[in-house]
């Protein structure tokens, strides 16, 4: 069923206390998540909005829930502390909502869960600055809109949260649902990327097919075309956001920026066009250019 | 975060890095003042702008004399600098580095930076220096040797080796070689950069290294750890504009076109401007309110777009996912009242409270054409941009 969350997902929300964290847990304890604690170091003992325990430790949290996923509200400079503590936890699947974190934070949070990966640990992490991962009517870990969701067949892989939104919007508007929806997040080092999540839909009977979204910089579009070709049968299309950006500067996300002459949107999208994946030619054309290399059951 | 030159040395100056002696300086007396305190004979004066590729442009002169020196300094302060970087019009030269010659034997290229796709730093040296090193690792990427450092044990003494050896540096100058880099390193993940960059790195007469250029960029969102960099930063060098969106918390880059955009999100920003070049104009700039897209906001970025004479239509397009419409709606119509909308504007909205955002619009009163979806927001947002065009001409 699906890919990451579901039904079995039983989460933590790391800076449960702060606005952030407040505002979006109560979203998705709405929406039918199972929020089985929060985190804040020195309000352990309490509860929030009197139902769910809050802990000082996700060590703690996970002691006493049996957690299995967390997501990250805390500010940019405890971020990365965050994603080790709860790897640390054992906490096996961590999404960093956070944007903003130094990127040699993300260095050093990455080698550290390359380590206990090492030692034969599962634990993935998504993100950071990404707006969460969701399967439709069963869990909603992030700040992505409940409501615009429908449960379905078509995974949906994403460097940008609103062009997530904007591909699930047409989606549902054809009345085609959502098997998973994984915002990987704009940041130059995150988690999870995009071979990661094909891999996860292509092992995944639910998904029936794909959008993946990407934007300039970096090469990971590349990497995944690549990687599509040799290992990808299901219906897949793509899309790039950035074409008109200038090189040399960031648009928005950390991660958007063409440097040196490599990450521009024609690199990209040549590459999924040789690896024959079909390129919407507007970010308004998503769904409809889905239906064209799939026809739903 | 980017600063010039001479500022990118004091740093390097102050971790241990060998670098020639110089001053800056902002006026022509301060360069003639600047080079009598250098041994001379050779002082060279330098253009400091952000951009690279100041030598090619003129912005670069050797001067055996005095004489020379005050002319050169003349000569660049307050010219126009035109380089790969900068764009077709230039950029001003407000300050000059006036720094001593040095005894060149060697030109070599180090670098430190980001590799995304391994998630780690990598230190990348070229015997080819002074040549851009993209074009280096292009056409003849086996002249660039490389070492990845874990983060876990920093760079090793090793690897600076490995590196030295690669350049061809005798024994002496890989001792050199290894603390230079060494100190780098620790300057770059001290302070939190994003790339730090020396080209070309010199060998001199004695086998020595020194840092004949330098360049220094930061990781903005290490920057809270290092208030002190604040000072370095040279507001000139940036757009006006981009200053101003910055105090208000807008992500936002100024372009060419003649449609502006404000959008929510990086991603539909920059998906935006491209659906906009798709149906035939260029976006004016990308614009990302973020998640709370408040009146205050939006009035201030609208603001902004509008002070671009070149903007012949606004073209507002919103997924108010968490964000409800009605919200965006009533912060739209707030600021095109307050900053007293003269150009067209298109409203895209979709999301929560959909309708009642649209009933909001069209209820106003204000000259605002709404749109059912992103396509047809963009297509009306090109036309509009023309029709206004026609109509001023």
């Amino acid at each position: 069923m699906a890919v990451l969350v579901g039904n079995h997902t039983r989460l933590l929300c790391q800076g449960i206390t702060g606005s952030a964290g407040t505002f979006h847990t109560r979203n998705c304890i709405a929406y039918g998540t199972q929020v089985v604690g929060g985190v804040t170091p020195g309000k352990g003992g309490t509860f929030f909005d009197d139902k769910v325990p809050i802990f000082d430790t996700v060590a703690a949290a996970v002691r006493a829930t049996r957690a299995n996923a967390t997501m990250i509200f805390v500010p940019p400079p405890f971020a990365a502390d965050a994603i080790m503590e709860a790897a640390d936890a054992g906490v096996e699947l961590i999404v960093c909502i956070t944007e903003g974190v130094p990127v040699l934070d993300m260095v050093r949070a990455q080698t550290f869960l390359d380590g206990l990966r090492a030692e034969g640990r599962a634990v993935r992490l998504i993100g950071p600055n990404c707006p969460g991962v969701i399967t439709p009517g069963a869990c909603k870990i992030g700040i992505m809109p409940g409501h615009i969701h429908k449960p379905g067949h078509v995974g949906v892989v994403s460097r940008s949260g609103t062009l997530t939104y904007e591909a699930v919007g047409q989606l549902t508007a054809l009345g085609l649902g959502q098997s998973t929806c994984i915002g990987i997040g704009g940041d130059p080092v995150k988690g999870t990327d995009f071979i990661d999540c094909l891999r996860l839909f292509q092992d995944d009977p639910e998904t029936h097919a794909v959008i993946m979204i990407g934007e300039i910089g970096g090469s990971a579009e590349e990497a995944a075309a690549t990687w599509a070709k040799a290992h990808f049968t299901k219906p897949i299309i793509g899309f790039i956001a950035g074409l008109t950006a200038p090189p040399g500067r960031r648009m928005g996300h950390a991660g958007a920026i063409i440097s040196g002459g490599t990450g521009t949107g024609q690199s990209k999208i040549a590459a999924f066009q040789a690896a024959g994946i079909a390129v919407a030619p507007t970010p308004g054309d998503l769904a409809s250019t889905l239906l064209q290399v799939w026809k739903p059951a | 975060m980017k600063i010039h030159e001479y500022q990118a040395k004091d740093l390097m100056r102050r971790y241990g890095v060998a670098v020639p002696e110089g001053h800056v300086a902002f006026t022509v007396a301060e360069a003639k003042e600047a080079a009598r305190k250098l041994p001379g004979p050779i002082r060279v004066v330098k253009a400091q702008i952000h951009a690279g590729g100041r030598g090619l442009g003129g912005g670069v002169k050797v001067c055996k004399t005095l004489d020379q020196v005050d002319e050169a300094a003349g000569a660049i302060l307050g010219m126009m600098l035109k380089t790969h970087q900068t764009g077709p019009e230039g950029q001003l030269v407000r300050r000059l580095y006036i720094e001593g010659g040095a005894d060149i034997r060697r030109e070599l290229y180090l670098g430190i930076l980001l590799d995304r796709d391994k998630g780690r730093l990598v230190v990348m040296a070229s015997t080819e220096g002074g040549m851009n090193i993209e074009d280096v690792a292009h056409n003849t990427p086996e002249k660039i040797a490389k070492v990845w450092v874990d983060p876990k044990v920093g760079l090793q003494a090793f690897q600076c080796r490995r590196l030295g050896f690669a350049l061809g540096l005798s024994a002496k100058g890989v001792g050199s070689f290894s603390k230079l880099l060494q100190n780098l390193y620790r300057l770059y993940t001290e302070l939190d950069c994003s790339l730090v960059e020396v080209n070309p790195l010199i060998v001199t007469g004695t086998d020595e290294v020194m840092a004949l250029d330098g360049k220094i960029n930061f990781d903005d969102n290490g920057l809270f750890r290092h208030p002190h960099l604040e000072d370095l930063r040279d507001y000139d060098e940036e757009d006006p504009a981009e200053v101003e969106a910055g105090k208000f918390d807008l992500s936002y880059v100024h372009l060419d076109g003649n449609v502006g955009c404000l959008v929510n999100g990086a991603g539909l920003a920059m998906a935006t401007m491209d659906i906009l070049k798709h149906y035939g104009s260029e976006p004016a700039n990308f614009l990302d309110v973020g998640g709370g897209a408040t009146a205050e906001k939006v009035t201030a970025a609208f603001k902004i777009i509008l002070s671009d004479e070149r903007v012949q239509a606004i073209f507002v397009n919103i997924f108010g996912g968490i964000m409800k419409c009605d919200t965006i709606a009533e912060g739209v119509i707030a600021a095109a009242r307050e900053v007293g909308l003269d150009r067209p504007l298109v409203v895209r909205l979709e999301g929560t409270n959909v309708e009642l955002g649209r009933t909001l619009l069209a209820g106003s009163g204000l000259p605002i054409t709404t749109a059912t979806d992103m396509k047809d927001g963009a297509q009306k947002a090109v036309a509009l941009a023309a029709q206004f065009a026609a109509q001023r001409a």
